[in-house]
């Protein structure tokens, strides 16, 4: 709990450094309130979990874990970020305010324990995101990905509600120990509200994370945002919705399997083609990350998909190998879209001979989201397909393997522009200190998950 | 000094170091490097007892979450193709001598040195996939950067070939994994286990399509021509001398214990398809004027015979194809290696351009008619040996074997007729351009094919050292099958 509180008062504090122009002062106070959210996050660890305050919110090691990650997460976005801002926008300390304040929806999704909570989480993760998104006011493309954003965040949001709303019309609560009582105590006799409640619920949640038929936001969002929203919607909001989805199912719902087991097949089936499928068609590099992570949210419903005592691991590895390797990925882009001004594949031309230290660090990314050996990337996919393989879905695991062959096309692209094209552009690309500060982490901490899970792999 | 976990270390290391050196030199510490990692395979080879048993094992803990663990391990089967690796990695480094390629180069071939070591020794499905995959990255970097031609289409197509096969093998191995329970992935419980037969035919299909899109077995050697043509020679060497070894191996050491029944059933077609190799590669072989193209297809015909003998099942062919597969190693390197002379002299490797080498280049006339015998399988030299064992355990399998040894044998005669076409192209007649003088071959070029030379003749007089290596791993498996 310390951290959320941390977290809340962090945001405030920020607005007022903005207040009274510190403008050097935002970064640090940052960066050091979220380090002290870790502090906060890290004695819970040690505590015994409870639900608090009347059932709202449960701390436990699945909770805290993807708090943490996501709020390492944000640490090194804000890293990122330290000249990033002052170049796009005047309101600096807002920028700060909006992230700090979205992160601490997301650890709210990620801790809920009632779906009051979960719904005020996804509310201030994604209002926060909303401005963010659109925070380059005079640029159409990112005012149109901020409405298109709003509208869809809106329109899932009444999905959420209504499911909500129902189940709470069929169980009597929105506790979900109460849910779940609800569920093992008369599992032949529950009322139809409650299924029309589960599907509806299951519609806004895939809206959150990106799912096919409910993707259609994220190329496009993903696209017109600033690249450093990109990262930390594709990134964080992404992990916590999974978070949250993951613990409704695996809390609540799993005796009802048999149910919503076929309609998150044929999502995961059509998340898994249309992603990787869009993602080959694509000439810019920034959407072709959109889809790629469409077609990671396929992979990572696995884990739902064939719900178990290991899911939680198997989902929180692939998050943070995941959001590893795209803020690198997308942190490359930076920095290319700043030299050459565009997107595209081509402007990672040549980076291999000009900078092979930003060309290493992309192509150790690239090999993680395709799940090579010895990345992270390979690790988080093993446990999706076992996980996966335990419930003997045999056939889709053929369809994913033919998507992961799929994906290796897209991923290598980038590879061939930097290492095999030659360059447009003459001089090497800025490679700015704290860049090389966050991809030297992200780079090491890929290969030690890739050769050395032990840490992580049995955490929860 | 018989730690087996050195042997994956030193290219590890090497390739780190490689890596930061950016001058030509390189080359001379990738050499002394790679010669290191020889001189530390010897002390296995002197301590090893050919008694079937896996030695110098050694297993730790690895992700203890899921179960899983490192075990490596060499028996008979392993010990020749792990020899195969570490010797013909100096020599394919020598070979590279003339390019002035800087450490990045002799960087990867080190990886993928480490990986091709883990492939052999990986005594447990995980760390063999890993080993697989890993070997994979280096020639694909290799092929690419150093290629000519459509190197980037070409290579991306092996790629994803390649990856696809592995997925499948992935698929399988997590099958298997989840069978023990989710806790176990070593090779001694996934080769004991009783499945039932209709899951052995998957398993069979699974695997079999991995390793034989490595081998590359008909019809899924389409990558493979393109690859080996426009790969650098370096990058065609380690391709056809070692990586496809990987693919047989795999046959071997996984595919035959795992999945026996599913062996019986389809056996056959799988016996079938590497004789239409053997045919196939040998007929376009022999229609081909690129040299490097006709040594890729008749690559395709070599292993082609030698997947036939795995899959005859008796213990004569599968000593004969472990044999053949070093065998082949060594004369694909040397073949490759004077193609790559030939055409930094003369500037061509296509044989209208060619002829009338023989007056001007002796020495070279006479390791490439050696080198060429041992390809074609002419007595005293190695490759006899190899094929008359295949033959000969082929010709002893089951109902058909005669007429499956008959079309393997059509081998020896094809072979012949399309090496000595290229020979007699290329070196015999009139020099096609007419003019200049070509330098003999010298320094390291002439170390090199006398090495390769030396190779052909001693295994092909004293092959039984080599044999005895494989005789007890190789009947204690086929006791394991049947």
């Amino acid at each position: 709990m310390g951290a959320i509180i941390t977290l809340s008062l962090l945001g405030i504090l920020i607005l007022y450094i903005g207040l009274f122009k510190a403008k050097n002062a935002l970064l640090p106070v940052s960066i050091l309130g979220l380090v002290l959210a870790m502090g906060f996050q890290l004695y819970d660890w040690n505590q015994q979990a409870s639900p608090l305050y009347q059932g709202m919110v449960l701390f436990d090691h699945f909770s805290l874990s993807f708090s943490m990650l996501c709020t390492a997460l944000t640490i090194l976005i804000l890293l990122l970020s330290k000249t990033y801002f002052k170049a796009i926008s005047d309101n600096l300390a807002e920028y700060y305010t909006l992230i700090i304040f979205s992160l601490t929806g997301a650890l709210l999704v990620c801790s809920y324990h009632n779906f009051a909570m979960l719904f005020i989480g996804l509310e201030v993760m994604s209002v926060a995101l909303y401005i963010l998104v659109g925070i380059r006011r005079k640029d159409k493309i990112s005012n149109e990905a901020s409405l298109k954003y709003f509208l869809m965040g809106a329109f899932s949001t009444g999905f959420l509600l209504f499911g909500i709303t129902l189940m709470y019309g069929a169980a009597g609560s929105f506790d979900l120990a109460a849910l779940k009582q609800y569920v093992i105590a008369n599992p032949a006799e529950i009322s139809p509200l409650f299924y029309a409640g589960i599907l509806l619920l299951l519609v806004g949640l895939c809206f959150k994370i990106g799912a096919a038929p409910f993707h259609f936001w994220t190329p496009d969002v993903y696209d017109g945002a600033p690249i450093l929203i990109t990262i930390f919607m594709s990134t964080v909001v992404k992990i916590a919705s999974f978070a949250g989805f993951l613990k409704l199912f695996s809390m609540v719902l799993v005796p009802l399997d048999a149910f919503w087991t076929p309609v998150l097949l044929t999502v995961v089936v059509i998340t898994l083609f249309l992603g990787n499928i869009s993602a080959l068609m694509q000439t810019s590099f920034k959407r072709m990350m959109a889809y790629s992570s469409i077609s990671h949210a396929g992979y990572m419903l696995f884990a739902i998909l064939s719900i178990g005592t290991t899911s939680g691991s198997a989902i929180l590895t692939y998050s943070l190998a995941y959001g590893l390797a795209s803020i690198v990925a997308f942190g490359a882009l930076i920095l290319v879209n700043r030299h050459v001004g565009s997107d595209q594949f081509e402007s990672f031309n040549g980076l291999g001979k000009s900078n092979p230290g930003i060309a290493f660090a992309v192509t150790i990314a690239m090999l993680s989201l395709a799940g090579i050996p010895l990345t992270a990337g390979f690790i988080a996919k093993f446990m999706m397909f076992s996980q996966v393989m335990s419930d003997y879905h045999t056939v889709l695991l053929v369809l994913a393997a033919i998507n992961a062959a799929v994906g290796i096309f897209y991923y290598l692209r980038v590879v061939v522009h930097m290492y095999f094209m030659k360059p447009g552009h003459e001089n090497t690309v800025e490679f700015p200190l704290n860049f090389k500060i966050v991809f030297v982490i992200a780079v090491i901490l890929t290969f030690i998950l890739g050769v050395y899970p032990n840490a992580i792999v049995g955490i929860i | 000094m018989d730690n087996l976990f050195i042997l994956l270390l030193l290219p590890v290391i090497s390739a780190i170091l490689l890596a930061f050196i950016k001058t030509p030199s390189a080359r001379w510490a990738a050499l002394i490097l790679s010669l290191i990692q020889l001189g530390l395979t010897v002390p296995f080879i002197c301590q090893f007892i050919p008694d079937g048993s896996i030695q110098f094992s050694q297993s730790f803990s690895w992700i203890d979450a899921m179960g899983i663990s490192f075990q490596i391990g060499l028996d008979g089967i392993s010990l020749p193709m792990v020899i195969l690796t570490n010797g013909l990695i100096p020599l394919i480094i020598l070979a590279s001598f003339s390019h002035q390629h800087k450490g990045g180069f002799y960087g990867l071939i080190s990886f993928m040195q480490a990986g091709l070591v883990l492939v052999f020794i990986a005594l447990d499905a995980f760390s063999f996939y890993v080993g697989w995959e890993a070997a994979l990255i280096p020639i694909y970097f290799i092929c690419a950067l150093w290629g000519d031609g459509d190197r980037i289409r070409i290579n991306l197509k092996f790629f994803v070939y390649t990856f696809f096969g592995s997925l499948l093998m992935l698929i399988a191995i997590i099958y298997l994994y989840q069978q023990t329970g989710g806790n176990d992935m070593s090779w001694a419980t996934l080769t004991s286990m009783d499945l039932a037969p209709e899951v052995q035919n998957w398993l069979f299909w699974a695997f079999f399509i991995a390793f034989a899109i490595k081998i590359p077995l008909f019809p899924f050697h389409t990558w493979q021509p393109d690859t080996y043509t426009h790969g650098p020679s370096a990058g065609t060497m380690l391709l056809s001398g070692i990586m496809l070894k990987m693919g047989l191996f795999g046959l071997l050491r996984w595919l035959l214990p795992i999945a026996p029944l599913g062996l019986a059933r389809f056996g056959d077609l799988a016996m079938i398809l590497s004789l239409i190799g053997v045919v196939y590669g040998s007929i376009i072989a022999f229609k081909m004027m690129d040299a490097k193209r006709l040594i890729a297809y008749s690559s395709i015909a070599h292993v082609g015979l030698i997947s036939a003998g795995i899959f005859a099942l008796n213990q004569t062919s599968i000593q004969g194809a472990i044999l053949q597969m070093i065998n082949h190693g060594i004369s694909v390197v040397g073949l490759f290696f004077i193609i790559d002379i030939i055409q930094k002299r003369t500037g061509s490797r296509n044989l209208k351009d060619l002829g009338g080498l023989a007056s001007q280049m002796p020495r070279l006339t006479i390791c490439f008619l050696i080198i060429l015998m041992g390809a074609i399988g002419l007595p005293l030299t190695n490759g006899f040996i190899g094929e008359f064992l295949l033959l000969k355990g082929i010709f002893s399998s089951g109902d058909y074997g005669v007429w499956y040894a008959v079309i393997g044998g059509t081998t020896l005669i094809l072979g012949a007729v399309y090496m000595l076409r290229f020979f007699q192209k290329s070196m015999l007649g009139q020099r096609a351009d007419g003019q200049g003088v070509l330098k003999d071959i010298h320094g390291h070029e002439l170390v090199l094919l006398s090495i390769i030379v030396i190779l052909v003749i001693v295994i092909g007089v004293l092959p039984n050292g080599l044999l005895q290596l494989s005789e007890g791993s190789v009947s204690q498996l086929l006791l394991q099958i049947k």
